[in-house]
């Protein structure tokens, strides 16, 4: 923050998970993105994709970190870009889920190839991608079991590592339907 | 049925800027407008202001705007035109005016190839619009014009650019008129006043013993019938009231509760209401640092509530008790409202304590000067030219430094719209061109710019547009030869090490002048001030006059950076204590 001494208590930072619904058009991401760059605020985790073809809407989740009041500042700058719909606090509203999809390849050779495989039946990993010398793994779930999983990984072998960013939504009956019918068609 | 696409999309956008009320813009041409520029040819309705520079017709846009209350329209070509445009559009974004910015852009089939004057402007823009659209589908140009206005001037305004690409401008199409319902986040825009919080800040402002009411530029953006409230709220209440730089004129200045402005240049006894009161009413204002000081120290023993059109503006660098998000003119018409009936029973507490204490204080006369010798000191130089235009309609404009302090301190402002100035961007250069599009919207009014030295040079160019148009702009230069705030820095901060803060080769401004054409003026010696202010307001065209100030005088009452209210200077013989570390590193 500033230089100014902070006149609030040292308040801890918490990770928070943000669900927003956006116009899908060009720029949108680039000004949530610059938001947050421009700003100072932190992205631990961002995933966008469209959601809704007729009214042209996306959906981003987005994990980032700070005070209360820096989360709510966020929420609130969010809301200002025109093109930002919705601006849902997921950890604030109750349960919900995050998940994320990871694609792991493991170059590997002799011995170690069936500790690499039981290793990945352990967390549930589909095999997509065999050769003589490579796995690649495909595995769901949280962040912190994708993290536990890609470390075993290294300790096996070369890997190469790609992840979706978390992708989250409030569990129960809770619909979103409501809100996104205010949003008018393009 | 086939739809009959009858115009072009340059013809189209000048038609939908004339059904959004558009009557002047402010442009340059070149390659990329060039069919806007022939839409614009024969066209009756819009009245095309050429400038000399694009920033400039972005401040004259912003000079439109705040002091009419309209949307100011802006069209520059593609590459360098726009990027000109930036430092006017990142002033109209922090100081919230509503601006459209028409942009050229190369043909949509030669983006991204590093073509002639390309320049990705929507990507460039971005962080200093509200928003921006590249418009690569003709048949969305009338709703995006129709739109980007809407969006400008409603909730908390801004500027909103559009890129035009050179074959959208070429391209057939059919127009479309507004439709009623515009696609936006309307409830984002006129959000619902909590009543709730309504009676629970009623019941605080009504018991508050030592309350202050600190008013921003939010009321003037919100509408002159807003400062009608605002000043019904402080007679009602009783209440001393303070105006942030961007809020003077939003209750008149001989209003008998109004304290002066407050913040780093404002009086000793606003600065010390706000850190010794009980209740503290924010409206339009956001705590900006120059207002707050030190922010560990601001205004502790207080209850805040702040009333905003801009949730984001709420809590975020000091955290209140109440916060109001709406439009400043609705809220402040349900406080008065609901105080008077409250009012009519006399629950209200009496401030005598409060009064004989900001009474005390305002013994202390900080805006004190003395005008003594010849030299003329630039505090007399405002205190003159003010009473001297007292009865006339005066629109003040100003550039960026001291001698905006000192119009800020010395010129009374008693109605809203009439005093135009770069608060949040301190944008040195903006006062001349404002003050051509202010001319240009009354053209009957008296329209000064009250400038320093080095902010003239920045952009005088626009002294062509000024006499091309006729414009009977009157530059009242406050010359020290200084850049005279950061000279007074230097010496507070740095050990009066002036490092590149002095302007070497100035013009003969009396010379500058007499080569455009127009009247120049230059006075050197107090006793000839007067007259010198008579003679530029006598003159029917435009006047720079060059008024020679005492050099090296600096700009009091200051709170120091880094300090907090109550530690607030009067003058060089109250010695400062040395700036702290973070002080220093505050701009
Ligand atoms: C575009 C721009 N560049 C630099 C600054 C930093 N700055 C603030 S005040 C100032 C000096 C202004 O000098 P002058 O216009 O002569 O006014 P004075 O302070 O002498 O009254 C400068 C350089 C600025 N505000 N804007
Ligand atoms: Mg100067």
């Amino acid at each position: 923050m500033s230089v100014y001494q902070n006149n609030e208590i040292n308040e801890e930072e918490t990770s928070r998970t943000l669900s927003l619904v956006v116009d899908n058009q060009p720029g949108t991401l680039a000004r949530v993105i610059g938001l947050f760059s421009g700003r100072g605020y932190n992205i631990e985790s961002l995933n966008v994709t469209e959601i809704d073809n007729t009214r042209n809407l996306s959906r981003i989740s987005l994990v980032t970190r700070g005070t209360s009041m820096t989360i709510e500042q966020i929420k609130s700058q969010l809301l200002r870009i025109v093109p930002v719909h919705i601006v849902r606090d997921l950890t604030l509203e109750g349960p919900f889920i995050r998940s994320e999809l990871a694609l792991v390849k493991l170059i590997i050779k002799g011995a170690n190839r069936v500790e690499a495989l039981r290793v990945a039946e352990t967390f549930r990993a589909r095999t997509l991608d065999v050769t003589l010398s490579s796995f690649v793994f495909e595995l769901t779930g949280k962040p912190s079991k994708i993290d536990a999983f890609i470390e075993l990984m290294r300790s096996l072998g070369d890997t190469e590592i790609s992840r979706t960013g978390v992708s989250a939504i409030s569990r129960g009956n809770k619909s979103e339907t409501k809100l996104l019918e205010q949003i008018e068609l393009n | 049925m086939a739809i009959d696409k009858t115009i072009t999309g340059a013809e189209a956008v000048i038609t939908a800027l004339v059904e959004n009320g558009v009557e002047v813009i402010f442009g340059y041409p070149g390659g990329a407008v060039l069919p806007l520029y022939d839409a614009i040819f024969d066209n009756k309705k819009i009245k095309h202001i050429l400038v000399r520079h694009e920033q400039a017709a972005v401040h004259a846009a912003e000079g439109y705007a705040r002091s009419t209350g309209k949307v100011g329209c802006v069209l520059v070509t593609s590459g360098p035109g726009a990027t000109n445009a930036i430092t006017g559009l990142t002033d109209a974004l922090m100081d919230s005016i509503p601006v459209i910015c028409l942009s050229g852009q190369v043909p949509t089939h030669l983006i991204g190839t590093d073509a002639f004057q390309e320049a990705d402007t929507t990507g460039i823009s971005r962080p200093c619009t509200k928003h921006n659209y590249l418009v690569k589908d003709a048949d969305n140009l009338c709703d995006i014009i129709h739109e980007s206005f809407y969006i400008a001037s409603t909730g908390r305004p801004g500027p909103v650019l559009i890129d035009l690409p050179k074959d959208v401008q070429l391209t057939k199409i059919k127009y479309n008129k507004k439709r009623n319902r515009i696609k936006n986040k309307s409830s984002n825009n006129n959000p619902k006043i909590n009543m709730k919080i309504i009676t629970k800040v009623v019941d605080l402002l009504v018991n508050a013993q030592k309350p202050i009411i600190y008013a921003g530029g939010g009321v003037i953006n919100a509408g002159p019938k807003t400062s009608t409230l605002l000043t019904e709220l402080v007679d009602l209440l009783n209440s001393p009231v303070t105006l942030t730089l961007m809020g003077l004129g939003s209750v008149s200045n001989d209003n008998k509760n109004f304290l002066g402005m407050l913040g780093m240049h404002g009086t000793y006894e606003a600065n010390l209401a706000m850190h010794n009161c009980d209740v503290m009413l924010n409206v339009g204002a956001r705590f900006d640092d120059r207002v707050t000081g030190r922010l560990n120290a601001f205004a502790p023993n207080s209850k805040k509530i702040h009333i905003d059109i801009d949730k984001s503006s709420i809590n975020k660098v000091v955290s209140v008790d109440f916060g109001i998000v709406g439009d400043c003119k609705e809220v402040l018409t349900i406080l008065v409202q609901e105080i008077k009936k409250l009012h009519n029973q006399k629950i209200l507490k009496s401030k005598t304590d409060w009064w004989t204490q900001i009474k005390e204080w305002k013994k202390k006369d900080s805006l004190g000067f003395k005008q003594i010798g010849k030299n003329i000191k630039p505090q007399q130089a405002i205190k003159s030219l003010y009473n001297k235009t007292k009865s006339f309609d005066t629109f003040i404009t100003t550039e960026v430094g001291q001698h905006q302090m000192w119009a800020a301190q010395y010129f009374g402002f008693s109605k809203p719209n009439h005093w135009m100035t770069s608060g949040g961007l301190g944008t040195m250069g903006y006062g001349l061109p404002s003050s051509v599009g202010v001319q240009i919207a009354h053209p009957d009014s008296l329209v000064i710019d009250i400038s320093g030295e080095a902010s003239f040079l920045m952009n005088m160019q626009e002294l062509s547009t000024i006499v091309q148009y006729n414009l009977p702009v009157k530059i009242f230069i406050l010359n020290n030869q200084w850049m005279g705030m950061v000279r007074q820095w230097q010496e507070l901060n740095h050990g009066s090490r002036y490092s590149e803060s002095y302007t070497e080769s100035l013009p003969d401004f009396v010379l500058l002048a007499k080569s455009f054409g127009i009247k120049g003026l230059r006075v050197e010696e107090i006793d000839k001030l007067d007259s010198t202010i008579d003679e530029m307001l006598n003159t029917n065209g435009p006047v720079i006059a060059d008024i020679r100030v005492e050099k090296e005088e600096n700009c009091f009452p200051m709170i120091p950076s880094g300090a907090a209210h109550n530690e607030m200077i009067l003058g060089a013989e109250d010695k400062p204590k040395d700036t702290s570390d973070a002080g220093l590193a505050l701009v």
